[in-house]
């Protein structure tokens, strides 16, 4: 199995090098590139080292933009604080619903819970926007267009079977026999849930969690259809920002980091689940 | 579930006093996650109404049932059949290249060594970055007046190549970006289902000096296969309905160069304001998912038993 020849190493030495390169360029390409004047990105050809400027990040943080027509207000911040209430409402809430139904699911065979888990499953792999359309047109005649909560509740179409069918996986793996003993020592089923099965289900709960902040923080097309600007989250808010012209391209740069390094640094810290969160449960790490 | 957990759960509800409380907890449990399917299921029955109706948002009074009109209509519509043929170019090509690229990156980091688990980590990074964004990050480096990528392939003689703007390469750049985003998709699962793999056949084909192809093809490739079916269907159900890359590069242009059939039905609603011709475009994408997903649901399913021990 193992190519011990030198031709052999050296061939997987470039190999991995070309991999390593072609994934991780762009991202260091555009975090050197928030540090660049708009004078030193459009030098050629582009330099590597450069007398770094914190001008972009400044900008984005006041929301005063300066462009060669003169400043422009763009409020990133608030993209970004909208990223943060709704990914963050949209898990809690999943995670509210989700557990107990996981639960449910795990220890009891009843006909509606598995419908209810497929049907979940399958939107999963259904066009958002097919859900998507008529339910704006519902919004408007609600009044729930453009609102925090009309938009965390359609996350719940990508946190909700996400979390529960990883988490369905984690009650699964628990025996049920600590449980009964413990219903037998005299506690309620509710006791049972919230002192046994919770707890040791937590690593999952965790990495389900995680993962589902993630994938709502991704999440483009759900606010770009159901939120107007001052609601949007940061990759709609991000695609606004280059069409309006005349922005400095290290300030999308800046933007762009700044869009991406939560995710990042939370996949980085999850990344022992990502394989069993990213296959909803079927393939472990 | 196991036997042992349906007498259990049986077990559960027959004690000497029976309580109809347990035999309503899982209704209970599931009625959260229910009301939500609900909320998912009333908007897609909508939408199948509507691909039945004549119906755009600008002329509310011509609104009516059509039956399969707004399909019939497809049928002789060449903007219809290109974005079909699109959709299924994009996806075919993004599949094959990320699960080559993927196989290969998984066999090349196959001993878990400290090295090949960083390589493996950092290659994660592209795939939770936010297509969307990532879309704009390439944009930024195909610009044609200061992108590195342009740049760089003017050093190989390669001048006024434009990337996403000029309809030649406008599939190419897009397909590139998924390329970079999904890889590591299929590369982390079938990492982790190379590494599953039970140790024995290799073991037994080295001592007797099997070459190394005939371990890859008759070994390693047949014991993978569920996991190579299961991260490609996850791929191309993911794949055929593209939006967010396509959308933010460059919104199906230039011309209808890469009207996938999700930008095609946005557009359909928000430009033409036409809903019924959108939900019946949306409602096609649909069938085809649906199909796809039935047969990824199964396979999905035994490797889930397979995973949590059920088997």
């Amino acid at each position: 199995m193992e190519h011990s020849s030198l031709a052999g190493r050296i061939f997987r030495g470039v190999a991995l090098t070309l991999i390593l390169i072609f994934f991780m360029f762009p991202i260091v390409w555009i975090f050197l590139m928030s540090f660049q004047t708009n004078e030193q990105i459009l030098r050629i050809p582009p330099r590597i080292l450069f007398e770094p400027t914190f001008a972009n990040y400044e900008a984005l943080i006041s929301g005063q933009l300066r462009t060669a027509a003169g400043n422009l207000q763009i409020s990133f911040m608030r993209n970004l604080f909208n990223s943060v209430v709704l990914s963050s409402a949209a898990v809690l809430l999943a995670l509210l619903l989700g557990v107990p139904a996981a639960y449910a699911f795990a220890r009891f065979k009843f006909r509606l819970g598995e419908s209810i888990a497929f049907t979940l499953l399958s939107f999963r792999f259904a066009p958002p926007l097919l859900v998507l359309l008529p339910l704006s047109l519902y919004y408007q005649e609600l009044g729930l267009n453009d609102t925090y909560f009309g938009i965390v509740w359609v996350y719940q179409l990508i946190a909700l079977p996400l979390i529960l069918w990883i988490v369905r996986g984690y009650f699964e793996d628990i025996s049920p026999d600590i449980e009964h003993a413990y219903r037998l020592a005299g506690h309620s089923w509710r006791e049972a849930f919230t002192r046994i099965a919770v707890p040791l289900a937590g690593p999952g709960i965790a990495a389900a969690g995680l993962l589902s902040f993630i994938f709502c923080w991704n999440n483009f097309v759900f606010a770009l259809i159901l939120a107007s600007a001052d609601k949007q989250p940061v990759t709609v808010g991000a695609l606004a920002f280059v069409t309006a012209s005349g922005i400095q391209y290290g300030q999308i740069a800046a933007a762009i980091v700044l869009s991406v390094t939560p995710t990042l640094l939370l996949a980085l810290y999850a990344q022992r689940y990502l394989v069993e969160g990213l296959s909803l449960g079927a393939v472990k790490g | 579930m196991s036997m042992v957990q349906l007498l259990q759960t049986n077990a559960q509800a027959a004690p000497a006093k029976p309580r109809p409380r347990v035999r309503l907890l899982p209704y209970l449990l599931s009625l959260p996650a229910l009301l939500v399917c609900v909320a998912i299921l009333v908007p897609f029955v909508t939408a199948a109404v509507y691909s039945l109706q004549r119906y755009r948002l600008n002329l509310p009074y011509l609104r009516g049932f059509i039956g399969a009109g707004n399909y019939i209509d497809f049928l002789s519509d060449p903007a219809f059949w290109n974005t079909f043929r699109i959709s299924i170019t994009y996806t075919a090509v993004t599949v094959v290249l990320e699960l080559l690229l993927g196989l290969g990156i998984a066999l090349l980091l196959r001993r878990p060594t400290r090295f090949h688990n960083a390589v493996s980590i950092m290659l994660l990074l592209p795939l939770m970055t936010a297509p969307a964004i990532a879309a704009l990050m390439w944009k930024l480096m195909t610009n044609p007046s200061f992108g590195i990528l342009s740049y760089l392939v003017g050093l190989f003689g390669v001048t006024d190549f434009k990337w996403a703007s000029d309809p030649s390469s406008a599939l190419f750049t897009v397909v590139l970006v998924d390329v970079w985003v999904y890889t590591p998709f299929i590369m982390i699962l079938l990492l982790a289902g190379l590494r599953s793999l039970p140790r024995q056949p290799f073991e037994a084909a080295a001592l007797d000096g099997v070459p190394a192809s005939f371990v890859f093809f008759r070994i390693t490739l047949p014991m993978l296969a569920p996991y190579i079916i299961t991260a490609s269907l996850f791929r191309l159900l993911d794949s055929i309905q593209q939006f967010d890359i396509i959308y933010a590069m460059t919104q199906g242009g230039p011309g209808d160069r890469l009207m996938v059939f999700q930008v095609q039905a946005y557009l359909e609603f928000f430009q033409y304001t036409n809903v019924g011709r959108s939900a019946a475009l949306l409602m096609i994408l649909w069938l085809i998912t649906n199909i796809l997903s039935n047969i990824f649901i199964k396979n999905w399913l035994q490797l889930r038993a397979r995973a949590h021990g059920h088997a």
